[in-house]
């Protein structure tokens, strides 16, 4: 995998997000209900006076191509809902804040997450397993929506030590960070143990046993590469997810993130931000498998792309 | 060395002293040293803090207080008082009002706001191109619906004269009796012509905001805070205690109260249901109710069979135990909804004409009878439609079971997102469709003119001559128990005729700290912070 | 692959206590959710509003919710609709993510940068929007519900598989079958798949009840049940807005999940280690 196959890939991008921009921008004008539905129905006049402002009065095909060439200068257009804001301000006041969370709560998921699957899988069948695996069965049984509210109430209600919510000290940042970290930390656990079982048996790994290495030194050095795999592979759309923010846990602390909006935006066909928030996630998912791709083979230098 | 760590213990040491007395003093006077700082819990993010653009209360909440209308509103009693006007008057016919605003009326800039500046700020609203949602406020100017709907261009043609600076003279298409309470809705109110033309949609950020009200904007992060300060040049500044207030937009009420229990917020937007039981028996006295001006309801789809049958809408709202509901279900002190109009909408107390309880279910069996469907028999499955949310879905499911119980009929539940509800109640896509009604303006019209054949809000495809013409007679009629008798009149065609399955009367129910003062639980939720301080209790 | 492989594999497996103690579990709860509408003690809608939130008792096993139903009840007939829901979506997302993974990731190339751009793009699109048109198009359509929950659920089992695949296709093992010319079919489904099975039997483990759980989202936007039937799912979302009122709304669901979860977890490791050919006897 030379240079050459990076600068290919990184050129796949351009037609892939170019589909990404036309599906998404007529799929979501087919759903029933615009941005100007409100509960107190607005009258035809004015209805006609508010697409006129939004251009939304000209046919579905101009719209698009007015859409296109705003992107080409990189400017995402207004918002309907936050009608004083540009979409581009929307998403450089949230997105700092998600990345910063995503960033913490994924450091708490790999760490608890591989030392969980890793102690698990070196000791399997006995209380080292069971106790983490069944800690992370609960996780995932119980979704964040139960766990925050719960840390809430124990860490911020009961003893008192941290903000029940709000996003400004470095309290703010911990159990937010920890109710999103133990959500994929469940995920990431699993995986690790079922990567390492499974590699514990192949030939290389029953090599290095025979010639004396300890399970520890073992599991580091081989199982670690190969083990990994499957957490590798899932961790590329768990790192678009989780840095441009997650709609749960921000709801419970009220942290003004990008997560938010991508449900909000959707129920309030906020057309604009809509298009903001998938193409921002698709350019995530594209990079973090992209480098999903690159670090298996640096995991296993004869993987090979044509 | 020696000598100087001595001398600097004996300097911590006194300067701990002065410390600890520094916090004792306060105490004895603990009334001053309250930081005026009040924290609110404000529901949604506000859209925007155009006056003209906006459309909801949390943007309501926080521009009563950024700007003033002509008239203001005395937070005990709702009556209107001198706000920018001084004083006012009003013609013999009731068409015709004229404004004497106060000269020493500042924008926070320093300008003085004249009676040009609210003539301009009413031309915007009514503007096309201004595309404002709450036009409709100034159709009882003259000439107002016409020029918003581009039947006249010249702006100079509606009802409004600045007889001089600070001289206004409205004249209106009737004698609309609460248009002086009209004047206090956020639509009304006026904005700094040079700031909105210098920066365009940007005007209302924080750097650039100008207005004429107790307080200024300081600061607007998205999905965070709105904070607001104390406006140098507001003419009744000595009256302010506060020195801060910051907005909070929380979207979820279980965060809100948590964060009221943690002493984050001195007031929360509004409580989650399942927590009422629990602050209603709370003895420390920061839990409030109120009544409110709204009503829940369902609409019938009249333009559908079998609810364009009048005996079958009759027998589906005379056999509902509302009383119930608003025991079990909501729990809120909400009123069984024995009327459409809530008592005491601008004085009016609306007569009961719908059971509170499960007293009529007889009536209503013989009623379904004579439809032709006797115990329900041969009735197709009725379909209840709610936009998805907890609450909704409880009171569905029981009014599904006292309808099964009472009259042996069938429902089904349909829950849908938002915008897609909405979309099927404005195409009438529907049979039943829960719905709420807030008040725009504390008056009876504002419920009872949504009935009008072809209406904009009547999603029951509803049409009663005889009721179109009470409701016309009303907006020209001044003398008060005259239009509440027209009230009283269109009131019982409408509970006669059921388009609509009314529910219960909306309450308030919320959490406000002891330490606030000044805030006084009234029916329009009005509590404007130039009144507010914070105390030790 | 011959008969005695299979039979010794179901040795193995009757062999592992965990495994057949989750096996037995789980057809027992198979078996209740068939027979719920008989053994049901109350009706799932039946309310009664003077008896609501009350506590666990002889009469109402697992209390009673806000409007006074039967919670014992409620459950049980939630459990039909999350299990099926769970397993049927959950099958859905392995066989397609499976089969698109492997060959992906076999045949390589330009035929893999281009299935797994697809999956960018999946991956991106707004799936709100996506449930809505559905809707629009089909109505409330229960095969929908599957189609929803399996379309989101396959794009990272397709995406480990492919990782799996990658990495074994330069084993030793298959660069002989290759060599001696075995077909990429019988490549792909006798060695790649079979190799990469661990890691797919434990995404799926994780896939049940995150289905489960997304379930009660669909229900959210009017996919999935309908009031008054309630799924584990919805049972759990609004178990937690009385968590501190009445605790035991919450904790019921959520353990009938863990529980479940558990069994299929014990299931998911004894098959592994009955399916791995090189066996776990150490």
């Amino acid at each position: 995998m030379g240079l050459k196959y990076i600068l290919r890939r990184l050129l796949t991008m351009i037609p892939v997000f170019f589909l990404v921009v036309t599906v998404v921008f007529f799929m979501i004008r087919f759903a029933p209900g615009g941005p100007f539905s409100a509960e107190k129905k607005v009258s035809p006049q004015v209805l006609k006076n508010l697409e006129a402002k939004y251009h939304m009065d000209e046919p579905l095909i101009q719209q698009y191509f007015r859409y296109l060439g705003d992107l080409s200068r990189f400017d995402l257009g207004p918002s309907f809902k936050h009608s004083n804001r540009t979409v581009n301000e929307i998403i450089g006041e949230a997105l700092p804040v998600s990345m910063e969370l995503g960033l913490i709560s994924l450091c708490w998921a790999l760490l608890i997450g591989i030392t969980a699957g890793g102690l698990a899988a070196l000791k399997p069948n006995t209380p080292y397993d069971y106790i983490p695996m069944s800690l992370s069965i609960m996780g995932i049984c119980l979704p964040t929506f139960v766990i925050g509210p719960v840390l809430v109430l124990v860490f911020g209600l009961w003893f008192n030590w941290l903000p029940v919510a709000g996003w400004n000290s470095w309290q703010d940042r911990l159990l937010p960070s920890l109710t999103l970290g133990f959500a994929y930390a469940a995920y990431i656990s699993r995986l690790t143990r079922g990567g390492f079982m499974e590699i514990r048996h192949q030939d290389f790994i029953r090599t290095a046993r025979a010639k004396g290495l300890t399970e520890g030194q073992i599991l580091i050095k081989h199982a670690l590469r190969g083990g990994i795999l499957p957490v590798i592979s899932y961790l590329g759309p768990a790192l678009a997810g989780i840095i441009t923010g997650a709609l749960v846990t921000e709801t419970i602390f009220n942290i003004p993130g990008l997560g938010r909006f991508f449900i909000e935006s959707a129920l309030n066909r906020d057309y604009t931000v809509v298009m903001a928030t998938s193409l921002l996630y698709f350019s995530l998912i594209f990079l973090c498998n992209f480098l999903v791709d690159i670090v298996y083979v640096i995991l296993d230098p004869r993987v090979k792309y044509e | 060395m020696k000598f100087k760590s001595w001398r600097l213990a004996l300097c911590s040491l006194l300067s701990l002293v002065f410390l600890s007395a520094s916090f004792l003093i306060p105490l004895s006077s603990a009334e001053s040293a309250i930081p005026q700082v009040l924290n609110l819990g404000n529901g949604g993010e506000p859209k925007d803090l155009d006056p003209h653009i906006v459309t909801g209360v949390p943007e309501f909440h926080i521009l009563m207080n950024l700007l003033e209308g002509l008239v203001s509103k005395d937070p005990k009693t709702l009556a209107p008082t001198p706000g920018v006007a001084e004083k006012w008057k009003t013609s013999k016919d009731g068409k015709t009002y004229t404004f004497y605003l106060r000269k020493n009326a500042k924008w926070s800039n320093g300008d003085p706001v004249t009676a040009h500046d609210f003539i301009y700020s009413w031309t915007r609203l009514l503007k096309a191109e201004t595309a404002s949602e709450y036009a409709y406020q100034a159709f009882y100017i003259k000439n107002g619906k016409a020029f918003n709907e581009s039947k006249i261009t010249d702006p100079t043609q509606l009802g409004l004269k600045a007889i001089d600076t600070y001289t206004l003279e409205i004249k209106l298409e009737n004698p609309t009796p609460f248009f002086l309470s009209l004047l206090f809705h956020h639509s009304l109110y006026p904005v700094h012509k040079a700031t909105v033309e210098k920066f365009g949609v940007r005007w209302t950020r924080p750097e650039n905001f100008v207005g004429n009200g107790a307080f200024i904007l300081s600061k607007w992060e998205i999905n965070k805070v709105v904070s607001l300060k104390p406006n140098p040049y507001y003419w009744d500044k000595e009256i302010i205690k506060l020195t801060e207030a910051n907005f909070f937009p929380i979207d979820k009420h279980e965060t809100e109260e948590k964060m009221f229990r943690a002493k984050t917020l001195h007031t929360v937007d509004d409580l989650p249901l399942e927590k009422l039981p629990l602050w209603q028996k709370d003895s420390s006295g920061v839990f409030k109710t109120h009544p409110y001006l709204g009503t829940y309801y369902y609409w019938f789809n009249c333009t559908k069979a079998p609810l364009n049958n009048k005996k079958v809408r009759q027998a589906l709202a005379l056999s509902i135990d509302r009383d119930r509901i608003v025991r079990f279900v909501t729990r809120g002190g909400q009123v069984p909804a024995t009327m459409f109009t809530p008592p005491g909408t601008g004085g009016f107390q609306p007569l009961p004409r719908l059971p509170k309880d499960g007293s009529q279910v007889a009536k209503a069996k013989k009623l379904l009878a004579e439809a032709g469907f006797p115990e329900g028999k041969g009735l197709p499955a009725i379909e209840i439609l709610y936009n998805t949310s907890d609450n909704h879905k409880k009171i569905a499911e029981a009014i599904q079971q006292m309808w099964k119980e009472n009259l042996g009929i069938t429902t089904t539940l349909f829950n849908q997102e938002w915008k897609v509800y909405l979309d099927n109640q404005h195409t009438k896509n529907y049979m039943i469709s829960r719905a709420g009604w807030i008040a725009d303006y504390n008056d009876p019209n504002t419920f009872l003119d949504m009935f009008l054949t072809n209406g904009g809000n009547n999603h029951a495809g509803y049409s009663n001559k005889a009721y179109d013409e009470l409701i016309e007679s009303a907006k020209k009629e001044r003398a008060t128990q005259k239009r509440f008798a027209i009230f009283q009149k269109a009131e019982d065609i409408l509970l006669e005729d059921l388009p609509v399955l009314p529910i219960y009367i909306y309450s308030r129910n919320y959490l406000l700290s002891n330490e606030v003062q000044g805030w006084y639980p009234n029916i329009e939720d009005i509590h404007p912070l130039k009144y507010i301080s914070l105390a030790t209790k | 692959m011959s008969n005695s492989l299979w039979t010794d594999a179901w040795h193995r497996l009757l062999k592992n206590k965990l495994a057949v103690f989750g096996a037995v579990f789980i057809s027992l709860e198979i078996l209740i959710c068939i027979l719920t509408p008989w053994i049901a003690p109350y009706g799932f809608e039946t309310q009664n509003l003077e008896l609501t939130l009350a506590k666990p008792s002889m009469v109402h096993w697992f209390g009673t919710d806000n409007l006074g139903r039967d919670l014992f009840t409620r459950i049980l007939y939630g459990g039909r609709i999350s299990i099926t829901v769970g397993l049927l979506a959950s099958l859905v997302s392995v066989v397609v993510g499976v089969i698109y993974g492997a060959i992906s990731g076999f045949v390589g190339g330009k035929t893999d940068n281009i299935l797994m751009r697809i999956v960018d793009l999946l991956y991106a699109l707004p799936f709100i929007f996506l449930v809505i048109i559905l809707m629009v198009y089909f109505g409330r359509n229960i095969l929908l519900l599957f189609v929803a929950l399996g379309l989101t659920q396959w794009l990272t089992m397709a995406r480990i598989v492919r990782g799996q695949v990658i990495s074994l296709k330069q084993k030793e093992f298959i660069e002989a079958a290759k060599s001696i010319g075995v077909r990429t079919r019988s490549i792909i489904l006798r060695h790649l798949i079979p190799n990469a099975l661990g890691p797919v039997i434990v995404y799926l483990t994780l896939t049940i009840p995150s289905v489960i759980l997304e379930e009660a989202f669909l229900s959210f936007l009017g996919l999935g049940v309908q009031a008054p039937m309630a799924s584990w799912g919805t049972l759990i979302s609004s178990g937690v807005e009385v968590m501190e009122i009445a605790p035991w709304i919450l904790f019921f669901p959520a353990f009938m999940l863990s529980l479940t979860l558990f069994s299929l977890n014990f299931l998911g490791d004894g098959l592994r280690d009955a399916l791995d050919p090189k066996g776990a006897k150490d």
